[in-house]
């Protein structure tokens, strides 16, 4: 049915996908599987249009195929539905099933009647009996989905593909995809399915391909393997690792968590953390694994007093309770983090790196605490620019103008600068260069040698075995395990991160 | 120097440049315009502007945007002459309170804070866009500036009160000195203080500037408080020139503060853009004004231009910004 032979896409330089060869069987559910950054994303993209350079070829019904746009892969009969959903809140249902297909009269007037007959025939097919004319905001997650699919129904699509449907649903919805999936497959429909979950995958997948760091290194019926098999192939690196050796359970403790609780922001009834409670030593690096919205991200937040409203629980630091309802109370007590996305949430961007790294402590080059000096600000952020060897012609230029490495060097910087006893560090070396990298574990370990606590967060399970003294790892928003690094292993942590009970 | 910082001060200088080669153009087109009592003269006609266009820099430089500042001119000028010519009177209480003129200017000011203050808390509290806020302050202050005159002028203030927007201190009107005082805090909080570094990280990027431990609310409630207290030191000014608060005075300055933001290079997205630039602009808008009235342009066509000019302006900066 779709074919990809020989794909391989690079960003700017870096490969994402090499020599990518798989078959999407017909009428049949196929499981993508692989780790966070394993090339999911990015070949599926390929599939419905959202890319258009790439090499190799696509083959579609028999027949090679180039899609410029996503435009053409929908009229050539491939839908994508994404993990967020793509649907404007502010339209009704039928609204957006028809956006940029709408039904016409003769005048070139909107025929509402006829689409809101075919939208309610679509969602019948779905077992989902609502009035097209009720907005999408006003509907549940699982039903915008539906909408979602009904879009994909009334393209016509011949292929669907699935980008992990069941992250944000109920489990009673899951059922309902689940039916759906297996009448669209009556139907004659192509399932590409992208997920985390194995529990899911063997009951609703037929095929599975397995991608690892871009590439395809397995294939097969889901019949005929079983979980264990796929996991080795999801990781099955063999890559020699230094393993840190030191014990800190005797060091003194400078971060404590007591069943740390996070609500969701608008559905009050789920928990996006539940019961979280760990110690942090000093001097220790704690690494803390898990998959794409296990809540890691969101536990740095917490923890960083981003969620005063909706986080319970204590935090202590060095062993007294801290009252953290915001950044300034984070800081005041201590902690520091270095932020997932240094673009959007570490950096001003259009500043210079001095302005940049001083940013967090003006007060410190103040003079007579009301005028900034130069001179002391320069002298600040040169001793950071040399510790952190961040390679700039001058602390004068826009952060923007440096690398990727050198700017989430910036960042680190500007929180070193506060003199952290705790360092949150969330995906600290997503996006740059081997170099680059590596610089970032030697420091992070001298950093911890000089007494810091480090929490890191990561995806990536070489990085976590390589940098930690002890791993946690989460999975939807719950602590599943807390090992001493020699328990870790590659295929332990992702098993503890892919199952929540009894792994 | 290496080419691409040379370019980059030609581009930061380039409404220098602008206004230059338009004092130029004018002086060749009239005698009238190259002359020491014209510049005074313009100096004096863009003071007004100067000191708004200074406030609404620090609140675009956030993001943000202070429509109500022409209202609030008014509403402030109109208590100024109030509190000046019939003081604060409680019959009930058989109390009178007079003012004198720095007892009036202060509390004008004071009621301008307190009405950004009102500004800043709608956008930060209950985070209503700075657009709507203001729009809705725009529409209230003019309302109690009604109320407050009746709808009439309130006239004859003494011959010390127009001091202020009429009169010269060595040889310069007062206005100018003042908006000359404005702009000098301004540039100086802008480039030498803590918060004029919270200003444009927050409108650099809000999210970095909120991890970083930056109170943005209260940076916010500060600027949009500087912004109103600033249209009410011009307020006074223009009561004091007219001897007269007139109850629509200011109508349209937000505009033109704006335009003057705009044209001196100001992003309104945010984090980008000076204090100075803005004079400029300002100045620009002001020789503009002038030269077409000199040049017998008719008032029809002067807005043509200016609005033309406006546009330009932020053409050639978005040129300059894709360069980079």
């Amino acid at each position: 049915m779709l074919e990809a032979k020989n794909i391989s896409k690079k960003f700017s330089g870096v490969t994402a996908l090499s020599n990518i060869n798989l078959v999407l069987h017909p009428g049949k559910v196929n499981a993508i599987i692989g780790e966070n950054g394993a090339g999911k994303s990015t070949l599926m993209k390929i599939f419905s249009g959202v890319y258009a350079q790439y090499e190799g070829d696509i083959i579609y019904k028999g027949k090679p195929v180039k899609f410029a746009g996503t435009r053409a892969a929908e009229e050539a009969g491939i839908a994508i539905i994404h993990q967020e959903l793509n649907l404007v809140p502010y339209l009704t249902i039928s609204e957006n099933i028809f956006l940029g297909r709408e039904i016409t009269n003769a005048f070139g007037v909107l025929d509402k009647k006829k689409m809101n007959e075919k939208a309610r025939e679509l969602l019948a097919r779905l077992n989902f009996s609502a009035d097209p004319d009720t907005k999408v905001a006003a509907i549940k997650v699982g039903q915008q989905q539906l909408v979602e699919i009904a879009k994909a129904l009334h393209s016509d699509a011949s292929v669907i593909i699935m980008d992990e449907p069941t992250s944000a649903i109920s489990d009673k919805e899951v059922d309902n995809l689940f039916s759906i999936i297996a009448q669209l497959k009556n139907e004659g429909k192509t399932i590409a399915y992208i997920s985390h979950k194995f529990k899911e995958l063997f009951t609703v997948a037929d095929h599975y391909v397995v991608l690892r760091d871009g590439a395809t290194v397995a294939a097969g019926d889901m019949q005929h393997t079983t979980q264990e098999i796929l996991i080795e192939k999801m990781t099955g690196r063999n890559i020699l690792i230094q393993k840190r050796t030191a014990n800190f359970q005797d060091a003194p403790v400078l971060l404590s968590l007591k069943n740390v609780c996070l609500r969701h922001p608008e559905l009050p009834s789920t928990n996006l953390l539940t019961n979280i409670s760990f110690t942090l030593h000093k001097g220790e690096i704690l690494g803390m694994y898990g998959l794409m919205g296990a809540g890691r991200t969101e536990l740095m937040e917490a923890i960083f007093g981003l969620h005063p409203k909706n986080a319970t629980g204590e935090i202590a630091v060095e062993q007294s309770v801290k009252k953290i309802k915001s950044p300034c109370d984070a800081i005041g007590a201590g902690i520091a983090l270095v932020p997932e996305d240094r673009k959007l949430q570490g950096l001003i961007l259009n500043q210079s790196v001095n302005t940049n790294i001083s940013l967090t402590v003006l007060e410190k080059i103040e003079r007579w605490g009301l005028l900034l000096s130069a001179a002391k600000e320069k002298d600040l952020t040169s001793k950071y620019i040399n510790k952190l060897s961040i390679k700039t012609s001058s602390g004068d230029k826009a952060a923007q103008s440096l690398s990727g490495g050198n700017q989430q060097k910036i960042v680190i910087a500007k929180w070193l600068a506060t003199n952290p006893k705790i360092l949150l560090l969330d995906e600290p070396t997503r996006g740059i260069d081997i170099n680059a990298k590596s610089e970032i574990y030697k420091l992070m370990k001298a950093l911890a040698a000089e007494g810091m606590g480090i929490i890191m967060v990561s995806s990536e399970l070489p990085e976590i075995l390589a940098v930690s003294d002890r791993v946690l790892v989460m999975c939807e928003g719950e602590l599943t395990a807390n090992l001493p690094i020699d328990n870790a292993s590659e295929q332990e942590l992702l098993k503890y991160a892919i199952h929540k009970n009894n792994p | 120097m290496t080419t691409s910082s040379y370019k980059k001060n030609l581009s930061r200088f380039q409404s220098v440049i602008a206004l230059f080669v338009l004092c130029i153009v004018l002086s060749f087109l009239t005698d009238k315009f190259f002359t020491a009592a014209n510049g005074v003269n313009v100096l004096r006609q863009v003071a007004v502007n100067v000191c708004i266009a200074t406030g609404m820099t620090l609140i675009v430089l956030t993001a943000g945007i202070d429509l109500s500042v022409g209202s609030v001119l008014a509403l402030c000028g109109a208590i100024t002459a109030g509190l000046l010519k019939n003081g604060l009177q409680f019959p009930s209480a058989d109390l009178y309170i007079g003012f004198t003129i720095l007892g009036a200017v202060l509390g004008a000011v004071i009621v301008g804070g307190v009405l950004g203050l009102f500004n800043g808390f709608a956008i930060t509290k209950f985070k209503v866009p700075p657009f709507v806020a203001t729009l809705a302050m725009l529409t209230i202050a003019r309302g109690f500036t009604m109320l407050y005159t009746g709808g009439h002028p309130i006239s004859n203030l003494g011959a010390s009160f127009a001091y202020i927007g009429a009169g010269n201190f060595i040889g310069i009107p007062v206005p100018v000195w003042i908006a000359a005082i404005v702009v000098l805090l301004a540039v100086f909080i802008t480039k030498k203080t803590k918060l004029g570094r919270y200003i444009y990280a927050i409108g650099g990027n809000e999210t970095a500037a909120k991890l970083s431990g930056i109170r943005i609310n209260r940076v916010k409630l500060i600027v949009y408080s500087l912004g109103a207290a600033l249209a009410a030191i011009g307020g006074v000014i223009v009561t004091s020139r007219l001897d007269s608060a007139q109850p629509n005075a200011g109508l349209s300055y937000e505009l033109d503060a704006i335009a003057a933001v705009v044209i001196g290079g100001t992003s309104l997205n945010g984090g980008k853009g000076s204090v100075w630039g803005t004079v400029i602009g300002a100045v620009i808008i002001g020789v503009l004004n002038n030269g077409l009235v000199l040049l017998n342009v008719s008032p029809f066509w002067q807005q043509v231009v200016k609005g033309a000019v406006i546009l330009l302006a932020v053409i050639i900066d978005k040129m300059g910004d894709k360069k980079e």
